[in-house]
């Protein structure tokens, strides 16, 4: 992750990179702040652009609606360019039980896939993996001949890929930004896969998150620039594949059908909440994850969730719930590194220490819009708490319990189960500080 | 069902638990550098695309054809697809009537020639919109004439770009010519050969699109 940090300092150097910073996030925030207006003008602009607009209110109803359209292609294999959207909604196993084959065209995603893991970066998904294990996997699975290589092993997988671009029958994507001003699909990539899957099959499907819209053309050169130079330190990546519709009737390529995918997943959920709602500004670059401590030493798929990191902790709580997602926000040391580099300014610390909050707070004074909070709420511990609130609420209370604790300091107990294995078990003190004082402050009159 | 959802999701974002949110403005200001002169607009996109192992040749715009041919020689490149409408192309294939050089052109649907698309073309040659100096990237708007893949399938891929075309930033490029009223089915940004880095970080070219990518400036 250093090399990554790096990159990314030094990508940074010939902007204000405050400014851009501060660009960015407005941006984001305009998009957020008219969300329900943009995309239904998004919607309008694709559909006259002849791009068929869907709407999922969750994963399995995404899964659905795509499953659907594989099926009226007569689809038996689906290509895939890239999509977290689609990795947290299990797409490929949707498709899997339809009989429907769903092959990942990423290198980092293919070796992950011939795996059979998850993704443990959102842009790096092989980045667990060195050149010999990859190596030895892609040997087992396919023939490849064992090599060090990384230039040769690159090329057998482009050499396989092919073949593979060329028999899909659908090719599917998610998309970095959706203009709703031009109804136009923004994807960013590096290696051309994604240009394949969205250009030589005769049907493509994008599928996105609801919030990945942005109001205007001008506002993707911020972000685009952002995005690549937060991600992996690089002025610009070398693909950015704009699409605003499928094959015209002249055309001699592109798919003849493009469909969008909108995906709510629990995002309108999040959307409720003014501190929440920066959540949705994240635009994927994996900074937080490049600079995060606990990150870079315990990798991605210990997080058990389809977004790790710093991210992962403030996301995935409101896509799954707390009850599955309980201890992702205190698996922090809140040291404010992902804050300090988000490009579009998500107050990631702050998030964490909210979610905490959720997740002991069964307060029902406000309604919460997060999933299953108050999971971690021990009546036990509320009973200790109010006990205490209530004592020091009462003077002469107060006094009499703690004349009594002092009297009875012999019985407290030496043995604190874990707290003690390694600590002396504490004990009341003979004489409260309040007597130290009363005893000093007499004295001295 | 997705109408329904359509409309759930939409009523659950206009029925905010909090209050409604205002706009905020967004200062460009930081997107507008400098303006740089011709010459450090050259300097820098061949900087930019030659560290990602882009390749920059230079040649009076009267005598391109000639670093075309000299280009085609010098690799044995002898199967080349180009524009058929396109000047680029007609004045490439007159260029190269006398030589070894076999020309193609894209002039029916991927369907009818896709296994002879990807097995066959040993190099691409298009034309492009435009360049944007500060990253060194090519604007593509493919069409009937110079299809998407001519960019992306051949191993090999020449583009043509005039030296008065280059733009500072993308931002400017795309207000200059209006972009925003008349998108095309595709826009491409391209900059630089096809890599990854998904094995070890390890920068490796080549993967899906064109492991080269050879850029012919032509200066008026």
């Amino acid at each position: 992750m250093d090399g990554l940090m790096q990159k990314r300092a030094t990508a940074l150097q010939d902007h204000d990179t405050e400014a851009l910073r501060d660009l960015g996030a407005a941006i984001r925030q305009r998009a957020l702040s008219q969300l329900p207006d943009l995309l239904e003008q998004l919607e309008a602009n694709c559909t006259r652009n002849g791009i068929q607009v869907h709407w999922a209110q969750d994963g399995d109803q995404a899964c659905q609606i795509i499953t659907d359209i594989c099926q009226q292609q007569g689809a038996r294999s689906v290509i895939k360019g890239k999509s977290m959207v689609s990795e947290e909604m299990e797409l490929n196993h949707h498709l899997a039980e339809v009989g429907i084959t769903a092959l990942e065209s990423d290198l980092g995603e293919y070796i992950v896939q011939l795996a059979e893991e998850t993704p443990s970066h959102i842009i790096m998904p092989a980045i667990h993996k060195n050149t010999e294990e990859i190596s030895e996997l892609l040997h087992d699975k396919t023939g490849t001949q064992r090599s060090q290589d990384v230039d040769y092993l690159t090329a057998s997988a482009r050499a396989q890929m092919r073949q593979a671009f060329q028999r899909a029958d659908v090719g599917l994507s998610g998309a970095n930004f959706a203009i709703a001003e031009t109804g136009t699909l923004c994807l960013v990539e590096n290696e051309g896969n994604g240009r394949m899957s969205t250009t030589v099959p005769p049907c493509h499907i994008a599928v996105t998150g609801i919030e990945k819209v942005v109001q205007h053309l001008a506002d993707v050169p911020p972000l685009l620039s952002l995005l690549t130079r937060s991600a992996t330190g690089q002025h610009i990546t070398t693909y950015l594949n704009m699409i605003t519709g499928p094959r015209k009737a002249e055309e001699q390529d592109g798919p003849q059908a493009v469909h969008l995918v909108l995906v709510d997943n629990g995002r309108s959920d999040i959307y409720q909440d003014d501190q929440l709602l920066d959540t949705l500004r994240c635009i994927r670059c994996g900074a937080c994850m490049n600079h995060c401590p606990v990150y870079t030493r315990v990798g991605g798929h210990t997080y058990g969730t389809t977004y790790p990191g710093p991210i992962g902790k403030i996301l995935m709580p409101h896509l799954l719930g707390l009850e599955d997602t309980r201890d992702l926000p205190s698996a922090s040391s809140l040291c404010g590194a992902c804050g300090e580099v988000c490009p579009v300014r998500i107050p990631i610390p702050e998030l964490l220490v909210r979610l905490r909050r959720e997740a002991v707070d069964g307060d029902s004074s406000r309604p919460s819009v997060v999933r299953g909070h108050g999971v971690k709420r021990h009546w036990t511990e509320v009973g200790v708490w109010r006990a205490w609130a209530w004592l020091n609420s009462h003077p002469r209370c107060y006094r009499a319990a703690l004349r009594l604790v002092m009297a009875l300091r012999f019985l407290s107990p030496r043995r604190l189960g874990g707290w003690t294995r390694y600590r002396k078990a504490p004990r009341p003190a003979a004489r409260s500080l309040h007597q130290h004082l009363l005893q000093r402050n007499r004295s001295s009159s | 069902m997705s109408q329904e959802a359509r409309a759930r999701i939409l009523h659950h974002l206009r029925q905010r638990t909090d209050r409604a949110l205002s706009v905020p403005t967004s200062n460009f200001r930081v997107m507008t550098p400098d303006t740089p002169t011709r010459e450090q607009m050259l300097e820098r996109f061949e900087r930019c695309l030659t560290s990602v192992h882009g390749e920059v040749i230079h040649t009076p715009a009267a005598q391109w054809t000639d670093a075309l041919r000299d280009l085609l020689q010098a690799r044995q490149l002898k199967r080349l697809l180009l524009p058929a409408r396109h000047a680029v192309g007609v004045e490439a294939r007159a260029a190269l009537a006398d030589t070894e050089v076999e020309p193609m052109t894209y002039d029916r649907p991927i369907e009818d020639w896709q296994s002879e698309l990807f097995e066959k073309v040993e190099v691409s040659l298009t034309s492009t919109e435009g360049g944007i100096a500060e990253t060194g990237s090519l604007i593509l708007w493919p069409d009937a004439d110079q299809p998407r893949l001519m960019s992306l399938v051949p191993p090999i891929h020449i583009a043509v770009l005039d030296a008065d075309r280059l733009y500072p930033t993308f931002q400017e490029a795309m207000q200059r010519e209006h972009w925003a009223t008349r998108m095309p089915t595709n826009v491409l940004l391209i900059s630089g050969p096809s890599k990854t880095a998904d094995i070890e970080q390890t920068l490796a070219y080549g993967v899906h699109g064109p492991r080269e990518l050879i850029v012919l400036v032509r200066h008026p």
